[in-house]
């Protein structure tokens, strides 16, 4: 497979008089397959919309390579921009033009037929009210717009920066029919979102950020199978026993958290093992299933940033990786 | 040059475009309108009634004039003093003289094409030059402030390429402009002129020179809305223009002129920026200076200073470049969020 879009080393350091520096990219890497819907997930201020805009040309990154279908940015972005759609962080439009002016100058600008406007109006579901002005739209159509522009070029590379706030919840299902269809007919996105079950249900393949650094990255099966390895549930007939099963365990070196009606475990290799620990103790298992982790606990964990009862985290406050690189070495 | 028949169309589509261009032709309509009722042809008729009257008042001031002589004659043989009232000799070396009622001081207001249109262009140049001003920094300034510029910069990456656009888009809408109001402008008053005034004394020399303050005229308002865009996409707001604009008046008209009269610059003046505009409408203005007059030695000839239309167009020269250069400089240079 070929890499469509590839960061190494990017670097981006904010500077300021007062506040000092600030370092928004600080070695960060990227890779994104042709073809994939490829999620790019972080907190708070980790550093997405930073990455993106350095990748659009927008701002000047400090060091660092990268490349868009094969062509090295930012020198070769006038040749590239032609196949690159892109909306960064909810984009603001001319408020006093209407739907249909604001792609048609656009696509005259790209040199684009006039009948694409409507085509991706159509798409998007601004048919109706592409004729009013940008300015009494509600939030889910002004985003639905910026979609709309995104898509006008008929991109190869389609990078969506939070593309579903402000969606309904229809709007939501559509933009994901929407993304699997674009990537089946060889388009592929990139997508920046918070809301991971989104990103489960429709990605390929993730980058997690954290404080300007990749913190991990790869299929999001093997992604989640590294932090879901070894989790196993474990019910017993009598509710009673809990504790002692929990003992046996924890002698046995397995790590245990009790449940008032089950055990969870972790680091567990063969989940036999354990049945076969606690029918030696007498104790019989009624429930012995492998947990499967979602993309929210492992993003949580990953990045350090899961709630705390009786603690406010602050933004900046999640999970720092060593200048080496990646914890572990999963995906590509 | 598809982008430069987008930013022409995006221009044109823009409500303060639209807007301004109405209160333009609405403004210049209206003084061509008012001007030309306070023009009066001057007929025969008027002309006689004129001298008429200039004639009238000139044997009226010999009547009291007379009169005046008399009563002091009166008073001065019954011994009173009359030199304090009268004047030596009672007045009689004032007798009124005809050349001191000109019929033409009775006359209407006639408007003479030849002698006052070039007046009415720097009025045209100065309403245009404040259009394109407005236009050009909200243009580009109202881009940059509702990310209409990040937008179109994700489709069109070269910066440069697109401000630069942008600015030709914007001067050749205030060059079309210019040049269509200006005809329109020079028609309405010739024909004020032809109806309610005079176009004597219209040879081809005079046209030409018309012409020549029309070409500075078009070349200042260009030179103002180039200055505008360039403020405005420096500061990325349509109001840092009109904020700039403001801050080099006041310091200009008001700041420096306060500064050189404590500091007693000998032609301080020359050190505002009005005095550069009228010069280069006028083609040169004359600076005074009244310190050095010794009024006790009679009539005064001031020291005098020149600026010349030349220089006018070097000082605005170096402002155009200036503001412009750094406009794009900056464009170049800055990150865009
Ligand atoms: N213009 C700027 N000047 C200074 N710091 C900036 C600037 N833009 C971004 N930053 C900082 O860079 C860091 C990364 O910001 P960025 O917008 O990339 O975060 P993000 O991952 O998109 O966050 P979110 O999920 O909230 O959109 C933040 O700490 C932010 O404060
Ligand atoms: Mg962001």
């Amino acid at each position: 497979m070929s890499a469509v879009l590839e960061i190494e080393g990017l670097r981006k350091t904010y500077r300021s008089r007062k506040r000092g520096v600030r370092r928004a990219l600080d070695g960060f890497d990227m890779r994104v397959e042709a073809g994939q819907v490829h999620g790019f997930l972080g907190p708070n201020g980790s550093g997405k919309t930073t990455t993106l805009r350095t990748l659009l040309g927008l701002i000047r990154p400090n060091s660092g390579r990268m490349a868009i279908l094969g062509q090295e940015l930012p020198h070769a972005l006038p040749a590239v921009a032609g196949q690159v759609g892109a909306i960064v962080e909810s984009p603001q439009f001319f408020p006093h033009f209407s739907a249909r002016d604001t792609l048609g100058l656009l696509a005259q600008a790209g040199e684009l037929p006039k009948q694409r406007v409507d085509e991706v109006l159509e798409l998007v579901g601004l048919r109706d009210r592409a004729g009013e002005r940008v300015k009494t739209y509600s939030l889910g159509m002004k985003q639905r717009l910026a979609v709309a522009s995104a898509l006008l070029k008929n991109p190869k590379l389609l990078i969506l920066d939070e593309p579903a706030n402000g969606l309904d919840p229809g709007g939501i299902r559509e933009m994901r029919g929407l993304m699997r269809e674009l990537s089946e007919n060889g388009m592929t996105v990139v997508l920046s979102s918070h809301i991971l079950g989104e990103i489960q249900l429709i990605c390929d393949s993730v980058t997690i950020i954290s404080l300007g650094r990749r913190v991990a990255f790869g299929p999001v099966e093997q992604v989640l199978a590294a932090h879901s390895q070894g989790s196993v549930r474990v019910r017993l007939e009598a509710v009673g026993d809990l504790p002692q099963a929990a003992d046996a365990l924890t002698r046995a070196g397995v790590r245990v958290t009790t449940e008032p009606d089950h055990l969870l475990l972790s680091g567990v290799d063969k989940p036999a093992t354990v049945s076969r620990l606690l029918a030696e103790q007498g104790l019989y298992v009624s429930e012995l299933t492998p947990v499967a982790v979602d993309l929210e606990s492992v993003f949580l964990e990953l990045t350090a940033t899961a709630p705390v009862p009786g603690q406010h985290r602050q933004v900046d406050q999640s999970a720092k990786v060593d200048q080496a690189g990646t914890t572990g070495g999963w995906g590509a | 040059m598809s982008l430069f028949v987008t930013e022409l169309r995006r221009l044109g589509k823009r409500r303060v475009t639209r807007l301004m261009l109405v209160l333009l032709v609405v403004g210049l309509a209206t003084v061509a309108t008012a001007f030309s009722f306070s023009s009066e042809k001057l007929s025969p008729a008027t002309v006689a009634a004129a001298e008429a009257k200039a004639n009238n008042n000139y044997q009226n001031s010999v009547k009291e004039w007379q009169r005046s002589v008399s009563e002091c004659e009166a008073a001065a043989a019954r011994g009173d003093n009359t030199e304090e009232r009268y004047g030596p000799n009672c007045g009689k070396d004032y007798q009124p003289q005809p050349d001191m009622f000109e019929a033409n001081w009775y006359l209407p207001y006639q408007f003479d094409f030849r002698a006052e249109f070039p007046m009415f262009i720097a009025v045209f140049a100065a309403s245009v030059a404040l259009f394109g001003f407005i236009v050009g920094a909200s243009f580009v300034g109202a881009e940059w402030n509702t990310g209409g510029m990040m937008n179109l910069l994700l489709w069109r990456p070269k910066r440069l390429t697109v401000l630069g656009t942008k600015l030709a888009a914007l001067l050749t809408t205030v060059l079309g402009l210019t040049v269509v109001l200006g005809a329109l402008w020079t028609a309405a008053f010739w024909l004020i002129a032809s109806q309610r005034g005079s176009t004597a004394k219209m040879t081809a020399g005079v046209w030409r020179s018309i012409g020549l303050d029309g070409l500075r005229a078009l070349a200042m308002t260009l030179l103002v809305a180039a200055i505008g865009f360039a403020l405005a996409s420096l500061g990325r707001h349509t109001a840092m223009a009109l904020g700039a604009a403001v801050g080099i008046f006041a310091v200009s008209e008001i700041g420096i002129r306060i500064a050189v009269a404590v500091l007693g610059v000998q032609f301080g003046d020359r050190y505002v920026l009005s005095t550069y505009a009228q010069s280069w409408f006028l083609k040169q203005a004359e600076l005074f200076d009244y310190h050095t007059c010794q009024f006790s030695q009679g009539a005064c000839e001031p020291a005098t200073y020149m600026v010349t239309w030349q220089q006018s167009a070097v000082v605005f020269g170096v402002a155009l470049v200036g503001a412009v250069a750094a406009a794009f400089w900056t464009m170049r240079r800055r990150d865009i969020s």
